[in-house]
């Protein structure tokens, strides 16, 4: 694997590898001393066009736990704001020699088209509205810890699917595990043609009780000017996962940051039944074993793409590890 | 009198005999081997293959049974001149007209500042003159600045020679504006040329609606955008009886709405583009930035009933829609890209190669829609006749090449059939009696 662009680009056992690698990772992050040698003298560039304060800081503290060294550069504040193009930002910072660029923007396709343009391993953190993949491996991790397998599981996934490269990423990877995806939500925030991608499609709620799991989506406040959905207030008396809705045999999840009192009630958020603060502790070590996939025993950057050798794992490593 | 709409290439005037062509003008009725003389720039005479005695005064060319068609028309393309020159000028974008064997364009008034005045119009005209390889025409725009609220004084853009009137780019959001056009066109003529899209619907979008925008997270344009515009202005056409021509169908709905309008003699024409007949929004899954244009590329059913209206007539005519694009402007994320794909390089051999090679179109046909735009503006179309201008494009069918391989004549690359491997090479164009284009490896015979 030379790079982490989409979920689509991972196999189911590629994905397993990814989450078996996390689970040794987090027995590491229970331990006083919570880093490995792994990445020493490698340097993760966390390069920011959005504005991120969880994911940025999951993925610098998973690079600094395994001894990388890691530079974080925000586009506000940096020459991107003189109208520097995202083509030669990354030329230029290229010339630091990152071994990975975790990369986030709001443009669909960004982080494909910047691993054509230079020889570090990129990360994709969310490219627009297009794809999040870390995000689905440590949803998968967490539902895994959880359920044992996902295997036939059924997987709501409640909100504003539209606006969202969560759903995407995770529609595709449940379904690679072997769960039966369901996307609910307004009309007007179901994309049209969404079913393409394997999933079933409800407008309503009134069949929630056939979830295992509910998946809710983060309503953005932001998009309520433009005619998307009438009212929060309607919204959430159509779609908010409440105690009403959540039956005690369902587990409840959450990309955050929630909107409370919006797409969760504050006595879901708390029951036992949310798995929120799991996954955000799942992030580290997904992340982790992504930088390691990606990282452990490939070479240095070179200075042009396609001349470096396939990561491979050296096989001693997992073993010290665990 | 109102100033010709074309401005014609001032070169030296051709001189030569294309000996033993295979003429094909599906207007004249002409599908046969002959010898093809050109005179101080006139079609001089036709004869028996091999039977035109050489003139040493003339160039003699070996035909070898290659096709000579009447050259292409083109009522739709973008020279970016004023104000747009990295991206494209009259030289290099008649130059591309020229490698892709037409003989005249229509040039978009959506440069900076738009073409929206005569005095403008008659500095533009001034420059063809001097640099065009090809005849040139230029559209005013119907609205000043294209801004869609106050029209542009028509009359005397007319008057200065401007070949019809189009805000493309934008689409004329108001009714009661586009009712003002169509209303003024009474007095002054011109053909409405009009680029359609409700930007209530399109608002945001970046590509077709529909499975692959949704996979992609790509805020998608309905058609709706386009066909729902096609059906109120067919509507206006019909109350004020104006005459309206549509700019790049991509849909079927828009397809259906002219059919019905024709059927009811409303005076409607419309344009196809080879992306549209050819490319569709599974092309667009890989983000390619040269995969993106307006409208955009929309599904496979679209784009079937796209080709069967070019087939039966519906459609007019094909018009490319080139429209250059710096490489730093389309080397950008797909959303963060501008809009436009080139395509008068490729337009004939791309068509051929996908529509006449699997059967689905008569080269004859192709030939006639390539150059039924002149048609639709009221200008005399290409024909292979003694005593006509010689407006003639020479064409291998057989020669392969790939698309950009040995570069283009635009100063743009940005053409979405880049790298695709073409039939049909263009090897001579004569546009208004001069040479506009040769093919390098196409080697002048001395006559002896």
């Amino acid at each position: 694997m030379n790079h982490l662009l989409s979920i689509e680009d991972l196999d189911r056992e590629a994905i397993e590898r990814i989450i078996a690698q996390a689970a040794r990772f987090a027995e590491v992050s229970d331990r006083e001393i919570k880093k490995v040698p792994t990445l020493r003298g490698r340097m993760v560039l966390n390069l920011f066009y959005e504005a991120s304060t969880r994911t940025r800081s999951s993925f610098e503290l998973a690079a600094k736990r395994l001894s990388a060294d890691v530079v974080n550069f925000a586009a506000s504040g940096s020459s991107v704001e003189k109208g520097e193009s995202l083509k030669d930002t990354v030329l230029t910072l290229s010339a630091h020699k990152p071994d990975a660029i975790v990369l986030r923007t709001p443009w669909a396709g960004a982080a494909a088209l910047v691993s054509q343009w230079c020889g570090a391993a990129i990360v994709n953190a969310g490219d627009g509205k297009h794809e999040h993949p870390t995000q689905a491996l440590l949803d998968v991790y967490t539902l895994k810890d959880r359920l044992g397998s996902i295997e036939g599981a059924s997987v709501w996934i409640v909100g504003d699917v539209a606006h969202s490269r969560v759903a995407r990423s995770n529609i595709i990877a449940f379904q690679r595990m072997g769960a039966r995806v369901t996307v609910a939500g307004p009309p007007t925030l179901i994309p049209r043609g969404i079913e393409t991608l394997g999933c079933e499609v409800r407008f309503t709620l009134d069949e929630l009780d056939s979830a295992d799991v509910v998946y809710a989506l983060r309503m953005q406040r932001e998009r309520m000017g433009d005619t998307q959905v009438p009212s929060l207030r309607e919204y959430s008396a159509l779609y908010q996962i409440n105690a009403r809705r959540l039956s005690p045999r369902q587990l409840l999840m959450h990309p955050g940051p929630v909107n409370r009192g919006v797409e969760l009630s504050g006595e879901v958020i708390d029951s036992p039944q949310a798995v929120i603060t799991a996954q955000v502790e799942a992030g580290v070590v997904v992340r982790m074993a992504v930088l390691y996939e990606l990282l452990a025993g490939r070479r240095g950057p070179s200075s042009a793409p396609g001349q470096r050798e396939p990561s491979t794992v050296a096989a001693d490593e997992p073993r010290q590890l665990a | 009198m109102a100033a010709e709409v074309l401005v014609h290439p001032q070169h030296a005037p051709a001189q030569m005999l294309l000996r033993d062509v295979h003429v094909l003008d599906p207007r004249g009725g002409l599908d046969e081997r002959r010898d093809v003389r050109v005179r101080a720039g006139q079609i001089a005479e036709l004869g028996a293959p091999g039977e035109l005695p050489a003139d040493p005064e003339e160039e003699l060319l070996e035909g070898s049974g290659h096709h000579l068609l009447p050259a292409f028309f083109d009522p739709h393309v973008h020279l970016r001149t004023p104000g747009q020159e990295h991206k494209e000028d009259i030289e290099t974008g008649t130059r591309a007209a020229a490698a892709g064997g037409y003989a005249a364009v229509l040039a978009m008034p959506n440069t900076d500042p738009v073409l929206d005045s005569a005095p403008l119009l008659r500095s533009l005209r001034d420059a063809a003159a001097r640099e065009a390889r090809v005849s040139v025409g230029f559209l005013a725009a119907i609205t000043i600045g294209s801004a869609g609220e106050r029209l542009t004084e028509m009359a005397e853009l007319r008057e200065w020679g401007a070949g019809g009137f189009t805000d493309d780019g934008r689409a004329v959001q108001s009714a009661g504006i586009m009712r003002a056009a169509m209303q003024y066109q009474r007095l002054c003529g011109g053909v409405l040329s009009l680029h359609e899209e409700d930007e209530a619907l399109s608002r945001g979008g970046c590509m077709h609606e529909g499975a692959v925008s949704a996979a992609l997270g790509i805020a998608g344009i309905p058609t709706l955008s386009e066909s729902t515009m096609v059906a109120r202005d067919v509507a206006i056409a019909g109350y004020e009886g104006a005459r309206v021509h549509f700019q790049h169908l991509s849909c079927a709905a828009s397809v259906d709405a002219i059919a019905r309008a024709k059927q009811r003699g409303v005076r409607v024409s419309a344009e196809v583009t080879p992306h549209h007949l050819l490319l569709s929004e599974e092309d667009v899954r890989t983000m390619d930035t040269r995969m993106k244009m307006y409208p955009p590329l929309a599904g496979g059913e679209d784009r079937r009933a796209l080709i069967e209206g070019l087939r039966a007539g519906t459609i007019d005519c094909v018009a490319s829609d080139h429209a250059p694009h710096a490489r730093e402007e389309k080397e950008v994320p797909f959303e963060q890209a501008p809009m436009g794909t080139t395509g008068l390089e490729t337009a004939f051999a791309a068509l051929y190669t996908d529509l006449v090679l699997p059967g689905s179109l008569d080269l004859a046909l192709l030939v006639e829609r390539m150059t039924a735009g002149a048609r639709v503006f009221d200008l005399p179309a290409p024909a292979i006749a003694p005593g006509g201008p010689a407006n003639l494009t020479l064409v291998d069918l057989g020669a392969e090449w790939i698309a950009g391989e040995r570069g283009w004549e635009s100063r743009s690359e940005n053409c979405c059939f880049a790298g695709r491997r073409l039939r049909g090479r263009v090897l001579l164009t004569l546009a208004a009696g001069t040479v506009a284009y040769r093919e390098r490896a196409f080697s002048v015979v001395a006559a002896t």
